[in-house]
């Protein structure tokens, strides 16, 4: 069993995403295909949100994951 | 970061072993998801796969699942489903897979119209042997085996379940992905054989060959090249051919084959007793 799971944790009021690092491969699909541009890609290239604000919580980025490394809460 | 996923999958199995932004995972999430939003018991599923990528996906999952061989999974799906009809069988195969070295079995299966649910991930090449090109893969398209572009005109795996006898058929893509899920969910819920070709990309064996050199790529790709039902309609011969056309292309209701045969089973226990 893998112990390290690390999860970056970005919020505001209204919404939490949440990117498991070591499951993401840096694939670049939820970067862009988001339609608000909310994430970039970090030095590794996994996805960092730079305008969480714009986030519109349609849940692309996650359903679109193909690494389930990328969560979008306070949606629905 | 818990969410419906976590409930069905193995995470001591993941990071998954597939190649970054490869369409298998998104396939894995929309099953888990059309399957959580039918509540369904996760151990009166089974999940079938045979070889290729995307039949790795079994590992992941925490049903019954079974990885057989290259080709077979429906011959060992029919097997599960006949003697134990109450369980929920998914199959899910590549495009090699269920339209090459399956092909027979894929007809067979849609023509006795068997309850199970074929999911084919058509990412349109042998992605785990290299490339070669695969019956789906589209004419004039690269592979290994096809250096100079496929001379072969690919199935239609939409109009072959059909004409085989399939009750439900759709085809979705790992683009569209809301979509995906809802043609999933109708095909699991289906009673007869159900089918969902999944167009999805391959961007090691695919994209390379295709000069599409990064997922992103790829996935614009397949968004470009899909039409709904009634866009395409009213595209021009030629365009037709090159296009992905997505949506359900038939639903429809006839007794599936265990139906029939616990009826077969019922008559000939009667006769036994009158004899
Ligand atoms: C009987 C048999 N023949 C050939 C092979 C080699 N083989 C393994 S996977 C594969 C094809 C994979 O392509 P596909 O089914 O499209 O799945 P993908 O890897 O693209 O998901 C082949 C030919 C095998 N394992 N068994
Ligand atoms: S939920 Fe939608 S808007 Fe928000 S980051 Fe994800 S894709 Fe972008
Ligand atoms: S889609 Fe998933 S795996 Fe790809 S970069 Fe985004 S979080 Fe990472
Ligand atoms: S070779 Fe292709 S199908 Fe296989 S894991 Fe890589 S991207 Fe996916």
């Amino acid at each position: 069993m893998k112990e390290n799971k690390l999860i970056e944790i970005y919020q505001n009021d209204s919404v939490k995403i949440s990117v498991r690092k070591e499951w993401c491969k840096a694939c670049g699909i939820c970067i862009e295909f988001c339609p608000k541009d909310v994430l970039a890609a970090d030095e590794q290239g996994k996805p960092i949100p730079i305008n969480i604000n714009e986030c519109i919580k349609c849940s692309l980025c996650e359903l679109r994951c193909p690494d389930f490394a990328i969560t979008v809460e306070g949606g629905e | 970061m818990k969410t419906v996923i976590n409930n069905y999958i193995r995470e001591e199995m993941f990071p998954n072993i597939w190649c970054p932004g490869c369409g298998n995972g998104i396939v894995l999430g929309a099953i888990i998801r059309a399957i959580d939003d039918l509540k369904w018991d996760k151990n009166k599923i089974a999940m079938i796969s045979g070889i290729g990528c995307s039949s790795r996906i079994t590992g992941y999952v925490d049903f019954c699942t079974m990885n057989t061989t290259h080709g077979r999974a429906l011959p060992f799906a029919t097997g599960i489903k006949m003697a134990n009809p109450n369980m929920k069988v998914v199959v899910v195969m590549g495009d090699g897979d269920c339209s090459a070295i399956g092909g027979n079995h894929f007809i067979h299966a849609a023509r006795r119209n068997i309850d199970l649910t074929a999911i084919i991930i058509n990412n349109m090449i042998y992605g785990m042997t290299g490339g070669q090109y695969s019956p789906l893969t589209p004419t004039k398209k690269f592979g290994t085996t096809a250096p100079y572009g496929n001379i072969d005109q690919s199935f239609d795996l939409v109009k072959l379940a059909k004409a085989a006898g399939a009750s439900y058929v759709a085809r979705g893509t790992v683009y569209h992905v809301r979509q995906l899920t809802s043609l999933i969910k109708k095909a699991l819920n289906k009673k007869g054989f159900s089918v969902v070709e999944i167009i999805s990309d391959c961007p090691i064996s695919y994209g390379k060959m295709n000069k599409m050199r990064t997922v992103v790529d790829m996935l614009k790709w397949i968004k470009d090249m899909s039409v709904s039902k009634k866009a395409w309609e009213d595209l021009s011969p030629e365009e037709k051919k090159e296009k992905f056309v997505i949506g359900e292309f038939l639903d429809i209701d006839r007794p599936d084959y265990t139906e029939l045969y616990s009826k077969v089973m019922e008559e000939a226990q009667k006769m036994g007793v009158s004899r």
